[in-house]
């Protein structure tokens, strides 16, 4: 196995992880990884060096801007997210919450944030990966923040205290 | 003595919550928070986000790697596969595309599979168990395949598996979504198990190689040149995707021969 694979390979539970959090969805997500290895191994000519990694949460988040796009061209299929209010109970509601709420974030801020948060990607990582300058993910991640805070204080007010 | 405490910006706040700014400065922010509750608050309310997010997803990245992710498979499946997606990629790159374009290919067709999917395995499943009546027109009428192909509007070749073992039955004509009709061909091997290769017009994007498996059901789906194709049989993946490649060898061995003035016409055209 070249070295370029082995990058690639090591990146596989990451990509998995981050796929998760931005489609919120198993199958779509690992589809969705599925997508980014297969068009990475064939465009290793385009590979110039530098992080692998960055490299392939590019190719991802881009799939995944597609993927959203064409989403949005179909006529909506998608279940009724807010149907089953009876949820915000129990041992899972904290993870519902804030899969909710990333799912109200716009997709710009949802990456910035989790490539921050849950990948540990640097700001100016993700930058490059987002094609943006600092500022502006600086900017997508404080909405995002502020977003999230507003979202979860508005949903369960009896519970806001819990910690 | 406050005066001349240094402001902290929300940048800065964010950069101490996310761990990117440098020691020193971290105790400056903390000073900051002691005297500035509200930003406290916020610091604290991202910080519960993070360990919210990180509890929820954290855990996947521990999973054992399913197999589908195996990179030697993916780059093999990648060789034989999309000689038409390197056709593609060389497409897009002549129109000036950028990487997003290339990956929207690749994605859309991730939702017609699950349809087209279903069909084929719906089909699969009734049919298979028929001892009787697998098919509705047997191998050595010579109208089976004049039929389908014509019915389907698209010049099928008969798959020929019999290097694999896989003796040809029969097949026969399904309705499909949106009116278009399918062809299914079903196949038996030497202990009784039986394959179906179904095929039908679908104007999704090219897809790679895709597996899945419901139970003792696997299918091998892709598209290409506008027609989806579903390989099935017993979930014996390796087995199963020598089946697909065997058809999609002859399909497109098919389609090169009755395309090449086509191509070759298309290709003076993007030159100039």
């Amino acid at each position: 196995m070249s070295g370029f694979q082995q990058g690639i390979q090591a990146a596989i539970p990451a990509l998995r992880r981050y796929a998760r959090a931005l489609t919120r969805d198993g199958e779509t997500a690992d589809d969705l990884v599925q997508d980014t290895l297969v068009r990475a191994l064939r465009s290793e000519h385009l590979f110039h060096g530098g992080d692998i990694r960055s490299w392939l949460y590019t190719i991802l988040t881009n799939l995944n801007r597609n993927r959203l796009r064409s989403l949005a061209r179909r006529p909506a299929i998608t279940p009724i997210e807010d149907g089953d209010a009876a949820d915000s109970s129990g041992p899972e509601a904290g993870g519902r919450d804030i899969e909710r709420a990333l799912a109200a974030l716009v997709d710009d801020q949802r990456v910035a944030l989790l490539l921050v948060v849950l990948e540990g990607l640097t700001y100016r990582e993700v930058a490059e990966v987002q094609g943006v300058p600092i500022g502006t993910v600086m900017s997508r991640l404080a909405r995002a923040r502020a977003q999230i805070r507003a979202y979860l204080d508005g949903e369960r007010p009896p519970l806001r205290r819990v910690k | 003595m406050v005066d001349r405490e240094p402001t902290v910006s929300e940048e800065e706040l964010h950069a101490y919550v996310d761990g990117q700014i440098a020691g020193g400065e971290c105790a400056v922010v903390e000073k900051w928070l002691e005297s500035h509750p509200e930003d406290a608050a916020r610091v604290a309310a991202w910080r519960a986000q993070a360990e919210a997010i990180r509890a929820r997803y954290g855990a996947v990245a521990s999973e054992p790697v399913p197999p589908r992710f195996d990179l030697d498979r993916l780059t093999r499946a990648n060789r034989k596969w999309p000689r038409l997606a390197a056709a593609a990629a060389l497409l897009a790159f002549l129109v000036g595309g950028t990487a997003g374009w290339l990956g929207r290919g690749a994605w859309e067709g991730a939702m017609p599979a699950r349809a087209v999917t279903t069909e084929a395995l719906d089909a699969h499943r009734l049919y298979i168990a028929e001892v009787r009546h697998p098919i509705e027109v047997k191998a050595g009428e010579s109208h089976l395949n004049p039929w389908l192909a014509r019915r389907i509007g698209y010049p099928l070749p008969t798959p020929d598996l019999d290097t694999l073992g896989l003796k040809l039955l029969g097949g026969r004509l399904l309705p499909g979504t949106s009116g278009r009709a399918a062809a299914l061909y079903m196949y038996e091997g030497s202990t009784g198990e039986r394959f179906t290769v179904y095929c039908r017009r679908d104007q999704a994007p090219q897809t790679a190689l895709r597996y899945r498996a419901t139970g003792p059901v696997g299918s091998f789906f892709w598209v290409d040149d506008d027609v989806a194709f579903v390989v099935s049989g017993p979930a014996d993946r390796a087995r199963l995707q020598k089946v697909a490649e065997t058809v999609y060898e002859q399909v497109e061995s098919h389609q090169r021969t009755s395309s090449t003035l086509r191509h070759l016409s298309d290709v003076r055209a993007v030159r100039r």
